[in-house]
């Protein structure tokens, strides 16, 4: 038996003396007549809190969330029901609730579980919350605030936080897989406000990924983020109004990628795909970008925030195509909807905790580096928009319309970035924003670890990324119209 | 010391529960030598159920329960909450609020609500009407959601499905002081989201009714009816030329203007000076004919409560009037910050309520618009509350001469808050009952668009 799945039997099973033999019984009871797949999901899960505002650390936060999701699957139907008590009982319970769905109620007999195929885990299963003493993560704070109040005497406020969580999860599947995850994760975050002459603005920045709190201390990260943040507020000090309409824009690395989670990374989801409800559906093989754009869902890179060993269905996650030299190749896949659709798992099944149930959802989405310097893609701009620092975004999949908010842009004059202006929404259509990139940078960098994903009302920790990029027309939102 | 305790009679099993695990807590700060401690718990049950094509997609039984404690050691505080209703669970979760707070710093705002703010009246508000609905008597409410919304139109080709969800439960809040609030609350609601026209043209939209109790919802063909006619009414959007021009958001969508004024004048955006309304208190933010109020104890009501998150009692109450910013909402918290007063607001604003100032409903104020923007979804983020400056992507329709013309889309609005709320100049009384924020369709006389 994997050590992993030792240890999170320790944490899930153990407590209440639940056994292997539960496990197959329930399973058994779950695939009654008519029910194709079913799968159990034990989660333990431990989160801490911490942060300082106006100079005082003056909240921490600890909790345990735990229980068990249980789902029966028959044909297009879902079945799903829950408990907060991993007990052998609250499983048998669930799981008449759940295939109620067949409506046939014939136990079948008990289904054997085993180990999947070893899986080199892409992070350490460590426990966050216990990698620096509590103290010092209070110092930690403290510091970070230091260093933001001293870069400047307009800065007026800081906040920062500092977040944990250590994720314990096994799947049982009605396959017969047994499979398990201890994924840890972490968060700092430093926002500013900054003051001149009676006017404010904020800044932000923050980072993370799956490893133990001590990442914020090495390389100085966290003065980092201090220094950022408030590079960012003076920035917009200065700012002035965003023009307003369509017009050329140059995407700095790194964050921006949330262009490409919104205008096509959802739409490229399973679930919307077998529905044919997403603007992509059928779309296989047509050329939905410039041959410049090889967009990739990548789950598999080490300690990054929004990598899986394995998915909540326990496959194993994947470097996935989505787009290639402008060609659309793939969707990103669950179990459920991969076998509707006739097509293979992608390891992107995830929830955001065992009372929710699984969906396909990105990991990492991030487009290949190309050939172009950055300093000359902003060279080749007349006139136009620098954005290289964003808010979140939000997209209609049926329509293909998205948006993204800069909180950092520079207007682009005669080839050179020069005024900053204030942020504004970018909207512009899925299918074809990238039909419009026209310089694709040699600069990729994924982003600094923050980006949180819902769908469905269900929130999911991923990471995006980029290199600098030229589009030909995107619709700007500001109040500037000439 | 005032003894505040209040539930509705008779209480069954799992709100005794729910109350002798909050005296365990409560007992268990007091020997680990907290000076104050509070805690909120929540237990509740129901079914969601997904019909998509007639079909059955998704049936969830969803049962959850939650506490959380905070503790106060003088002026420094820690937290903690638990799933776990054991007395281990509910000890240890205790001891590492406890823990947590040896490392807080001491802050001298940082306590419980002041007693003599707490609630001591209970007034039924209506809130508790579980429906013992099982699992086909839901798919069939769904079916029919969904069977009349497809029925409506040939242009509709696809669709996300009809649903139905039922949940009810209790909450208690509890603390030191001897505050005990017990809460039962129900809620219900219908929903339908459909897909009209094909390829590049598809469009969807949806509609829902959401209530307290079963038999105030509108029916479920209603439901599928308004969702059909929202979602046909985008087919053959255009693009709008950039520009200034005078918007109306549509009821369903004006209550996030509700919102960012909340944000703005809420204790924690103030103290820490991250708003664009600080120290606007007195000031003239709306036109003289906007009163903007809370009415907490609207029975039935999707923000009601006697109490909030603190025990404080709530009250009704005009934020705004002749247009002038007359409070804040704040918790004890931010109040002591601010050297004020609390307004019963921890936890959120209770049924924030524009008034209309005209009698019609829509039709009225497109009218009294002429030519403009009608806006009938908002996407994206780009609200800044520290500075007002607004710009979030829309979905729309044309008017003219006080008449839709066509759906427009891929736009920006963009504007400071500020200005914004300065120049609304008519709410409408077609007021949306659904959310907890109560508004109209209203209209603002200028913002910036940008299309193409």
């Amino acid at each position: 038996m994997s050590e992993l799945i030792q240890l999170a039997q320790q944490s899930l099973w153990h407590p209440t003396g639940l056994v292997e033999q539960d496990i197959s019984r329930t399973l058994g009871k779950i695939m009654t007549p008519g029910v194709d797949y079913a799968d159990l999901y034990f989660q333990y899960s431990r989160h801490e809190s911490w942060a300082l505002d106006e100079g005082t650390v003056k909240s921490g936060n600890f909790g345990i969330d735990q229980g068990v999701g249980v789902r029966a699957i028959a044909g297009e139907k879902t079945g799903f029901a829950y408990s907060d008590e991993i007990t052998g009982s609250a499983l048998l319970d669930a799981a008449t609730a759940a295939r109620s769905i067949a409506m046939s109620y014939k136990d079948s007999s008990a289904i054997a579980v085993r180990d999947g195929v070893d899986i080199v885990p892409l992070y350490q299963p460590l426990d966050p919350l216990d990698s620096m003493q509590d103290k010092e993560k209070v110092e930690l704070l403290r510091q970070v605030e230091q260093i933001a109040r001293n870069l400047d005497p307009k800065v007026k406020q800081v906040m920062v936080s500092l977040a944990a969580v250590q994720d314990t999860i096994m799947v049982a599947r009605s396959d017969g897989l047994l499979a398990a995850d201890i994924r840890p994760l972490v968060r700092m975050n430093v926002s500013v406000i900054v003051e001149k002459n009676g006017r404010r603005e904020q800044g932000s920045m923050g980072g993370g990924g799956r490893f133990g709190m001590e990442y914020f201390t090495q390389q100085d990260r966290a003065g980092e983020y201090a220094r950022e943040a408030v590079r960012q507020a003076l920035v917009n000090l200065d700012a002035r109004d965003a023009p307003a309409g369509e017009m050329t824009v140059v995407l700095g690395p790194g964050w921006p990628g949330i262009l490409l989670h919104e205008a096509i990374g959802h739409g490229l989801e399973g679930d919307f795909n077998r529905k044919g409800t997403s603007t992509f559906s059928g779309r296989i093989g047509e050329t939905v970008a410039s041959s410049q754009c090889t967009v990739v869902d990548d789950g598999t890179i080490p300690d990054r925030r929004g990598s899986l060993t394995i998915d909540d269905e326990g496959e194993p996650s994947q470097n996935t195509v989505l787009i290639e030299n402008g060609v659309l190749k793939g969707y990103m896949q669950d179990q459920m909807n991969a076998r509707l659709m006739g097509m293979q798992p992608t390891g992107n099944g995830r929830r955001e905790s065992y009372a929710h149930l699984p969906m396909p959802r990105m990991t990492n989405t991030y487009m290949l580096p190309g050939d172009y310097d950055p300093n000359e893609i902003i060279a080749s701009v007349d006139k136009g928009l620098y954005a290289v620092n964003f808010g979140g975004g939000q997209v209609d999949i049926t329509s293909g319309k998205f948006v993204f908010s800069a909180s950092e842009a520079y207007l682009i004059e005669n080839g050179k970035a020069t005024h900053p202006v204030k942020g504004a929404t970018l909207i512009g259509n899925g299918p074809e924003v990238l039909t419009r990139v026209s310089m694709v940078g040699n600069d990729l960098a994924l982003d600094s670890g923050v980006g949180v994903c819902g769908k469905d009302g269900q929130s999911v920790p991923v990471g995006v990324g980029q290199p600098t990029m030229r589009i030909d027309g995107l619709t700007v939102g500001g109040v500037s119209v000439e | 010391m005032n003894n505040h305790t209040w539930h509705p009679a008779p209480i069954d099993s799992q709100e005794c529960t729910l109350l002798e695990i909050a005296e365990l807590a409560l007992s268990r700060a007091a020997n680990k030598g907290a000076t104050g401690a509070e805690v909120s718990m929540g237990h509740g049950q129901g079914i969601s159920v997904t019909v998509r094509r007639g079909q059955v997609e998704t049936v969830e039984h969803n049962r959850d329960k939650s506490l959380g404690v905070t503790v106060f050691f003088e002026h420094r505080s820690g937290s903690a909450d638990t799933t776990d209703y054991s007395a281990t669970a509910v000890g240890s979760c205790v001891d590492a609020a406890c823990n947590i707070a040896r490392f807080t710093e001491q802050d001298e705002f940082n306590g419980l609500a002041e007693p003599d703010l707490l609630a001591t009246e209970f007034p039924e508000l209506d809130l508790y009407h579980p429906w013992d609905l099982d699992m086909e008597q839901a798919i069939e409410l769904a079916q029919r959601c969904e069977q009349a919304a497809l029925e409506q139109d040939k242009r509709i080709t696809n669709t996300e499905g009809g649903s139905i969800s039922s949940h009810h439960g209790s909450d208690l809040y509890a603390n030191s002081n001897g505050f005990r609030g017990l809460s039962r609350n129900s809620r219900h609601s219908t929903s339908c989201s459909v897909i009209a026209g094909e390829g590049d043209g598809m469009q969807r939209d949806f509609w829902f009714d959401s209530c307290r109790d079963r038999n105030d919802l509108m029916l479920p063909e209603e439901v599928g009816k308004e969702t059909a006619r929202r979602t046909l009414r985008r087919l053959g959007a255009r693009k709008i030329r950039t520009g200034d021009y005078p918007v109306i958001y549509e009821a369903p969508v004006a209550g996030s203007l509700m919102s960012h004024l909340v944000s703005a004048i809420n204790g924690s955006s103030l103290y820490r000076q991250a708003s664009f309304l600080l120290d606007s208190k007195g000031e003239q933010i709306f036109s003289r004919q906007i009163r903007i109020h809370e009415q907490p104890l609207l029975k039935k009501a999707s923000g009601s409560a006697s109490f909030d998150n603190e025990g404080v009692a709530t009250k009704p109450r005009d934020i705004v009037s002749n247009g002038v910013l007359n409070e804040y909402v704040l918790n004890s918290y931010s109040a002591r910050k601010l050297g004020l007063q609390t307004t019963g607001n921890a936890g959120g604003v209770h049924n924030l309520t524009i008034d209309s100032t005209i009698n019609g409903g829509l039709e009225d104020l497109l009218s009294q618009m002429g030519t403009g923007l009608l806006v009938s979804e908002l996407i994206g983020f780009g609200v800044n509350t520290v500075t007002g400056d607004y710009s979030r992507g829309a979905f729309g329709f044309w008017v003219e001469n006080g008449k839709i013309e066509y759906p427009v889309q891929e736009f920006t609005i963009a504007g400071n808050l500020r200005d914004m709320f300065r120049s609304i100049e008519a709410v409408a009384s077609d007021v949306d009952t659904r959310r907890s924020t109560r508004t109209g369709s209203l209209l603002i006389s200028k913002l910036t668009v940008a299309g193409e």
